[in-house]
């Protein structure tokens, strides 16, 4: 075992699964020399050669479709897109043509890939270095999303999608590559996709989040403790495919829910949550189910700690669910 | 045959040095020797006050990135992107420009701002993102944005402006003005899509629009020698159908002959050029990046003999247009000028958390109104929003 941060642990998993398949191959910008903007490929091309860890130009949409390629004729690549804030250059190559080239080809076609990518804000980094665009995504056919938000959890999750036979998009909670540290151990090991866990056992109240707003929903269950509101943390770590059963046998327990996201609140993923709870357990609910999100706004930068959903924000929401 | 060729490449591949080159490139435009004399048959014949006004905006910009970068490195600001060694093409660009035209700029071009007339007040309020500045403390530091002065708002993601710039001079086109649009990206810029269609859209529908390249050897780490297999960026221009040149980026005046050649061209409806500014950038890519990671030393230490500032200075002093007394004066002058700025958007607040829904759309909509009283409320509540925000980790 040993006591990693997030990005080390990204940065294992990927050592780990190079070492074990040859095909595995990381291309992206900054990944190479400089071991990416966030050091999360630190030393890997020095390790495997220039071949398997490649810095590209400056082209999302080209990362993208050259890991396509290469997918097809049988390698297995991790494109990184350095922020994902910069990942609508490839927008196209992901929606039209990495998530539905199995299906258009009638399954004679695949072409399994983990795309890469940091997201999320509460690091200054304004508009263009802070977005959490999970919701466009989900909402692609073909393609699997999957969030850690520890640790252990980013290592096991990331070869289980580097296995995988489907693409699937690793959104890395950047906010949380250096703040939290866990223990990893230090052989292969996968933590399955499509299986959330409850983080914290509650019996009044449900919180939903997934990556950097899960520590913040155990900081909110602390707080409403006192306050005589027992909270069930679900870190869901997969929206697709999602793990239905651990959200809905939540819920038939406790009646209440907070969906808790970074993105904005209009057609974000809280709101198929939301859906999904009503159209599944809507009897068992003792109050309104509430989003706690991000504005309906562009993310901003001097005010994103007000934009962001806090702790406190949380808690508010679990007071308003139990009072109902 | 095949098999040659591919034999053949794999060979001049390995050759390739995977570092920026130590000396100017040959084919380089130049008015300035390496001895910083002048050749008399292109030395543009420029009036002693605009001679004196771009060496003083030169100043001006590389005293602003030094200021930037300090208070970043002092934590009064969160990140800056410094310029440094590139004001030759800043503000010799900028001073062929009529104030008329439109600039579609990148997040390095600080001097380009101060040469149209922004002020340094609202470019200061920017890197705090306080209330003063112009977006509204939206975007980080260096995101400038002055619709007032057709000083097109930067946007972070690499190169979309490059398209945007045709359109604009498009317009110009269509209405008969003779306004013409001038955009920057830099040598990573080039290989994103946006470059492509710009430049494709320019030359097919022969716009109005000059193409300002900063070669300035580095996409953050990536040297311009991995962004693409061309030995020029200038051979880009061939492909879509307009003239390019390549010019010394650290010699001002010829920055400034190459860009009004081309703004000429544009303005007589002959269409788009490409001019491709060589440099090196002297400074890291950002307040976060460490350039010794990546960057070869002694090229670091050959370009910055080529000091762009320097070589100006030693032209005007020839012409005993400049000497250390006038130094002396400008940089006291700037320097005053800049603390007082600086010492002014320092104490100015931070924006109004209404402000957060403005801007959204034109007027807001239910939902953000809805929005807004729940905030609102939750302020009541809560009295003060604790600061979470960790520092820019990159
Ligand atoms: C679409 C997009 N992808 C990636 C980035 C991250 N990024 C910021 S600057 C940069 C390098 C840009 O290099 P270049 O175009 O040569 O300009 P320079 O920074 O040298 O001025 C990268 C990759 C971005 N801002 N936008």
């Amino acid at each position: 075992m040993a006591n990693l941060t997030l990005v080390q642990a990204v940065r294992d998993a990927l050592m780990t699964e190079m070492a074990l398949d040859p095909r595995v191959v990381l291309m992206g910008e900054d990944v190479g020399l400089n071991g990416g903007v966030f050091r999360a490929t630190e030393g890997l091309q020095k390790e495997f050669g220039e071949e398997r860890v490649m810095d590209t130009p400056l082209a999302e949409s080209g990362i993208i479709g050259l890991a396509l390629g290469m997918s097809v004729n049988g390698m297995r690549p991790v494109p990184e897109i350095q922020f994902m804030d910069f990942i609508y250059p490839a927008f196209d190559q992901i929606v039209s043509e990495v998530a539905k080239l199995r299906y258009r080809s009638g399954g004679g076609f695949k072409c399994p890939m983990v795309i890469r990518t940091p997201y999320g804000g509460g690091i200054k980094g304004g508009h263009y270095h802070s977005q959490s665009a999970e919701a466009y995504f989900a909402h692609t056919a073909g393609l699997k999303v999957v969030i850690p938000s520890n640790p252990y959890d980013a290592k096991g999750l990331l070869i289980a999608s580097i296995r995988d036979e489907d693409p699937v998009l690793f959104m890395e909670p950047k906010r949380l590559y250096r703040s939290v540290k866990g223990e990893v151990p230090e052989e292969a090991y996968t933590v399955d996709i499509g299986k959330a866990q409850v983080v914290r056992p509650g019996k009044d109240v449900t919180l939903i989040a997934w990556g950097a707003m899960v520590p913040v929903c155990l900081k909110a269950a602390e707080l409403c403790e006192p306050r005589g509101a027992d909270c069930e943390v679900i870190d869901l770590r997969t929206l697709v495919p999602l793990d239905e059963e651990t959200i809905l046998e939540s819920v038939r327990k406790t009646g209440r829910v907070v969906i808790v996201h970074e993105a904005q609140k209009t057609c974000g993923f809280g709101a198929e949550i939301s859906a999904l709870i009503s159209e599944q357990a809507i009897l068992s609910l003792e109050a309104p189910i509430v989003r706690v999100t991000g504005l309906d706004t562009p993310f901003p930068y001097t005010l994103e700690h007000i934009y962001l959903p806090d702790p406190e924000r949380v808690a508010l929401a679990v007071g308003k669910v139990t009072r109902f | 045959m095949l098999e040659k060729n591919s034999k053949l490449k794999k060979k001049t591949t390995k050759k390739i040095v995977m570092k920026a080159p130590a000396v100017l490139r040959a084919d380089c435009f130049r008015v300035l020797d390496e001895n910083n004399r002048p050749n008399e048959k292109v030395e543009p014949k420029l009036s002693k006050e605009m001679l004196i006004r771009m060496y003083r905006n030169m100043m001006a910009t590389r005293l602003f990135d030094e200021r930037g970068m300090l208070l970043q490195r002092q934590g009064r600001i969160g990140f800056y992107v410094p310029s440094f060694g590139q004001e030759a093409i800043q503000i010799g660009t900028a001073a062929a420009l009529k104030n008329s035209d439109w600039i579609f700029p990148s997040y390095r071009e600080p001097g380009v701002f101060l040469s149209r007339g922004a002020g340094l007040f609202e470019m200061l309020c920017n890197l705090w993102g306080n209330q003063s500045d112009v977006c509204k403390g939206r975007q980080m530091p260096v995101h400038y944005s002055f619709s007032d002065l057709k000083l097109f708002s930067v946007s972070s993601p690499i190169a979309t402006q490059v398209i945007q710039a045709v359109g604009a001079s498009l317009a110009s086109k269509i209405r008969n003005e003779k306004d013409i649009a001038i955009t920057y990206f830099g040598d990573g810029g080039t290989s994103e899509n946006d470059f492509h269609t710009g430049l494709t859209f320019a030359g097919a529908m022969k716009t109005p629009t000059v193409f300002i390249c900063t070669n300035n050897g580095f996409a953050i780490s990536v040297p311009t020698q991995k962004q693409t297999g061309a030995q020029r960026m200038v051979d880009k221009a061939i492909g879509y159908g307009m003239p390019g040149i390549a010019v010394d980026g650290n010699d001002v005046l010829a920055v400034y002959s190459a860009t009004q050649e081309a703004a000429d061209r544009a303005r007589r409806g002959e269409g788009p050029t490409l001019i491709e500014c060589v440099t090196l950038r002297m400074g890291p890519h950002s307040s976060s990046d460490d350039p010794t990671r990546y960057r070869d030393a002694q090229v670091f230490e050959a370009w910055a003999k080529r000091d762009p500032i320097q070589r100006f200075r030693q032209y005007l002093e020839r012409k005993k247009l400049w000497d250390e007394k006038k130094q002396e004066d400008l940089e006291k002058e700037l320097k005053a000028t800049l603390a007082e700025a600086v010492e002014k958007a320092e104490k100015e607040p931070p924006p109004q958390l209404d402000t957060l829904f403005e801007d959204v759309y034109a007027e807001l909509t239910p939902q953000l109104v809805r929005q807004k009283e729940d905030l609102l409320a939750e302020q009541e509540l809560r009295g003060k929003f604790e600061n979470t925000s960790e520092a820019f980790p990159l």
